[in-house]
């Protein structure tokens, strides 16, 4: 009876999407007031009948109700609860689910923090949400049903698989379909100036902070992918480029661009066009993400068995969205406008140049991840783009865009002088200079690599210094605590998410030059040492778990003779799907991983080893976090909530709401 | 300098940031292509010669063999109608077994042995790398066109 219930609300959800998606944005058109003000009401019935149908799902998993196909195939009655809530956004359909949760989410935010927008704006925008919730609930009603029966019953479900079986999963989906969703903001946004015909600085400041929620989201999702697949995968790899992560790497790429896009159109009024396709670009690529992860197409952790019926209506969707948006573009953007002029050494300049160059690596990586997948829907040969290929074309295009973010900052909008700037930043280039040639030997080992990343890493972090100096001089107000304050906290959060990029490159780059790895043989009682730190082995034992049978190594750590720490990586067999899981053992540290994992058991007790060291790679997603966290802090600013604050008077009620929530 | 020669300068420069992008990835993509091939290829001497590639099959029952420093194994990859040994040194992934789909990076040694730089089995139990299905869907084929006498069915 619940999953009908739940089959039933999303059928309902449909209709009141359709209502959402047709009336509003007929209504701004016409002028209808009555008709736009659907949209609100609309958004919150939909959020409540999505949420009662992800409820019905989590109670099935709970439940263990192994008459619903979905729960039979992705949970078992032996996993832990928190896993079959879990595998809710284990496999397709679920989570398209998750997915369309997560989009009605978005749209109750909207409906509450959208006061301040004109009535024309915001029917638009939800209304555009309204669209896409109607393609996606469709796709879920016809092709994906997460409610459909299995009869008879199984007796027990085929379980989760048990590499997503694991803390990282449990979060992991959620936060990225929180940052691939959030671009839908940005995008009806988009749509929806398009539509109405008017693109200012008002709407820039308005989409600003919804792009960068989204973006926030985005980066932490993507980081703690990158995290799970260094803990779990057994092999200590943190990035493969695989076309999993690029899916989700490509709108991050194109949100970014689009951020630092928003800036200009927000404070110069340029790049309004150019804005607006970005924020279109963005969205596409999550759905594209979406579908290529979730289809089937690939095949990862994350795909599942394909469809060609899902294909097809993929393929019909993907084209509505991507194409009626660019059609739309093509015919209302020339009346949008450029924006205000600038010369080409300007900050406009930079973060024209800084988005070119995010383009043309986004580009970059969709050709390295559908040429292969065009070769074989053609029938061309199986070919396969490896980490090679993108390392080689990521840094050249990359490496200057780093240089012009230290620039950038401290270039004065509209026309900046070249020479004044070199002298205004001499100091931090010859320091930067300075420390990239030596400290590699201090290290232990100069290459040209670690040389370049250090220096990159470095004059971002100088040429804050400077930045933030000259501000600070310029600053009124006695105390120098009193100017720090005073300054305002988008600045702080760009200065914030400018040093994340800054660690993140230090981890990179320290990871890549420093890195030690070693497979080997290892007897019970045998040592071996790497990276000055030596690794007893001392036997493995028979661990039993809920619902796997484990051996699980014992490798003491000691470094000049002071014991480091104990490490027990295990090996793990899943009982249900019969499955081998290596499970590595990590020692972190702010300077170093230590990692181990077992590989297989050899004759006598012996096992094949894996022992890293890894020095730095917390600071890779340590510095993600730092990026989005500098996001969050440029999202409270004064000028945004000034924003909310100015309808004030005329919605009192509404507006306390918002500022409630955001305060 | 009027606004209609900065937006040409603007476009050129665009334009050549375009082109040297364009340039890399070309260049990049030339050298780091990975093709793959089946046993059959291999043994028919159709994969290039001193460049890395890819093969698929099934790692063949019984055909696996360790040496005696624990790492450096030899497996043979079937697609059951021509048959390829392999060496690799290192840990093997988890879901790598006899009898199931493999597939295998590397060069193709003097000998006719395939020395493998990385050799993935990911996914689950049933699982079959499609371009390991693939070539015994393809050996298949092939066999039942040429002759008669292959009559092994891939499971």
């Amino acid at each position: 009876m619940i999953p009908e219930i739940g089959h039933y609300a999303l059928i309902l959800a449909l209709c009141v999407a359709v209502v959402q998606g047709c009336l509003p944005i007929y209504g701004a058109a016409v002028g209808n007031s009555m008709l736009m003000s659907v949209a609100k009401p609309a958004a919150r019935g939909q959020f409540l009948l999505v949420l009662l149908a992800f409820c019905c799902l989590g109670y099935a998993f709970a439940d263990k109700d192994f008459s619903v196909l979905y729960v039979a195939a992705t949970s078992n009655s032996q996993l832990p609860l928190h896993y079959r809530l879990a595998a809710i956004w284990g496999a397709h359909e679920g989570s398209l689910l998750l997915w369309m949760f997560i989009l009605s989410i978005w749209m109750v935010a909207v409906s509450f923090f959208s006061t301040h927008l004109p009535e024309a704006m915001r029917a638009r925008i939800l209304g555009v949400m309204g669209l896409v919730s109607v393609g996606f609930l469709l796709f879920m009603l016809t092709v994906s049903n997460p409610f459909e029966r299995l009869i008879p019953a199984a007796l027990d479900g085929r379980d989760l698989n048990p590499l997503l079986q694991d803390p990282g999963m449990v979060i992991h989906p959620p936060m990225l379909y929180m940052g691939y969703v959030g671009f839908s903001v940005a995008f009806s946004f988009a749509i929806a100036a398009l539509l109405g015909g008017t693109l200012d600085a008002a709407w820039a400041c308005w989409s600003r902070p919804w792009t960068t929620v989204a973006w926030c989201f985005m980066t932490v999702g993507v980081a703690m992918g990158s995290g799970w697949a260094y803990y779990e995968l057994g092999w200590g790899g943190w990035w493969f480029w695989d076309p999993v992560e690029n899916a989700s790497f490509m709108p991050w790429l194109a949100g970014t661009a689009l951020m630092h896009s928003l800036a200009v159109t927000d404070k110069r009024g340029g790049f309004k066009a150019w804005s607006v396709l970005l924020a279109i670009m963005a969205f596409s690529l999550s759905l594209l993400g979406t579908f290529l992860v979730r289809s089937g197409v690939l095949t990862s952790v994350h795909a599942f068995a394909t469809d060609p019926k899902r294909g097809l209506f993929i393929l019909v969707f993907l084209a509505v969205v991507i194409g009626g948006s660019l059609v739309l573009y093509a015919w209302r953007a020339p009346r949008v406008g450029l924006g205000g002029g600038f010369a080409i050494i300007s900050r406009e300049g930079m973060l024209l140049a800084n988005n070119v160059l995010l383009v043309a690596a986004l580009g970059s990586v969709l050709l390295g991840t559908l040429y292969p997948l065009f070769l074989d829907a053609l029938d061309l040969g199986k070919i396969s783009v490896g980490p090679p290929y993108f390392d080689t074309v990521f840094l050249p295009l990359m490496t200057p865009a780093i240089f012009l973010m230290g620039i950038g900052p401290l270039a004065q909008w509209k026309k900046a002088s070249l020479p004044a700037l070199a002298l205004r930043l001499r100091w931090a280039f010859a320091v930067s200079m300075a420390t990239a040639m030596t400290l590699p030997f201090a290290l232990g080992q100069w290459t040209p690599l670690i040389s370049l990343g250090l220096l990159l890493a470095i004059w971002i972090l100088t040429t804050i210094l400077v930045d933030l100096r000259e501000r600070l001089v310029q600053a009124e107000g006695s105390s120098l605590g009193g100017r720090l304050v005073a300054m305002p906290r988008s600045y702080w959060g760009m200065v914030l998410a400018h040093c994340g990029v800054a660690l993140f490159i230090v981890g990179v780059t320290m990871v890549k030059g420093f890195e030690v790895e070693q497979d080997l043989r290892m007897n019970v009682g045998e040592t071996a040492t790497i990276g000055g730190y030596t690794f007893r082995f001392d036997g493995t034992q028979e661990v039993k778990g809920p619902n796997y049978l484990a051996a699980r190594g014992t490798f003491h750590v000691t470094q000049d003779g002071r014991d480091v720490a104990v490490m027990y990586p295990e090996k793990r067999r899943y009982f249900v799907q019969n499955q081998t899981m290596t499970e590595a053992a990590i020692a972190p540290g702010l300077l170093r991983d230590l990692y181990v994992s077992l590989g297989e058991q050899l004759e006598g007790g012996a096992w094949s080893v894996r022992l890293y060291h890894k020095p730095f790679i917390d600071w890779i997603w340590g510095g993600c976090l730092v990026m989005a966290l500098g996001g969050i802090l440029a999202i409270s600013d004064r000028r945004y909530r000034l924003a909310w604050r100015r309808k004030e008077a005329a919605v009192p009620a509404a507006t306390q709401m918002a500022r409630q929530i955001v305060s | 300098m009027k606004p209609r020669h900065k937006r040409f300068i603007l476009i050129g420069l665009g334009l050549v940031a375009l082109g040297v992008a364009a340039m890399l990835v070309l260049n990049a993509f030339q050298s780091n292509l990975v093709f793959f091939f089946t046993p059959t290829q291999v043994a028919n001497a159709e994969v290039p010669k001193g460049r890395g590639f890819r093969i698929g099959g099934m790692v063949e029952n019984g055909s696996l063999t360790r040496e005696s420093d624990g790492l450096t194994v030899h497996f043979v990859v079937t697609d059951l109608a021509k048959r390829v040994p392999v060496t690799f040194k290192g840990i093997l992934p988890d879901l790598f077994k006899e009898g199931k789909g493999v597939v295998a990076q590397g060069q193709l040694g003097a000998d006719g042995t395939f020395l493998a730089s990385e050799v993935l089995a990911k996914h689950d139990e049933n699982y079959m790398p499609p371009e390991a299905a693939a070539a015994l869907a393809k050996a298949k084929a092939a066999g039942a066109q040429s002759s008669s006498t292959l009559v092994v069915n891939p499971r």
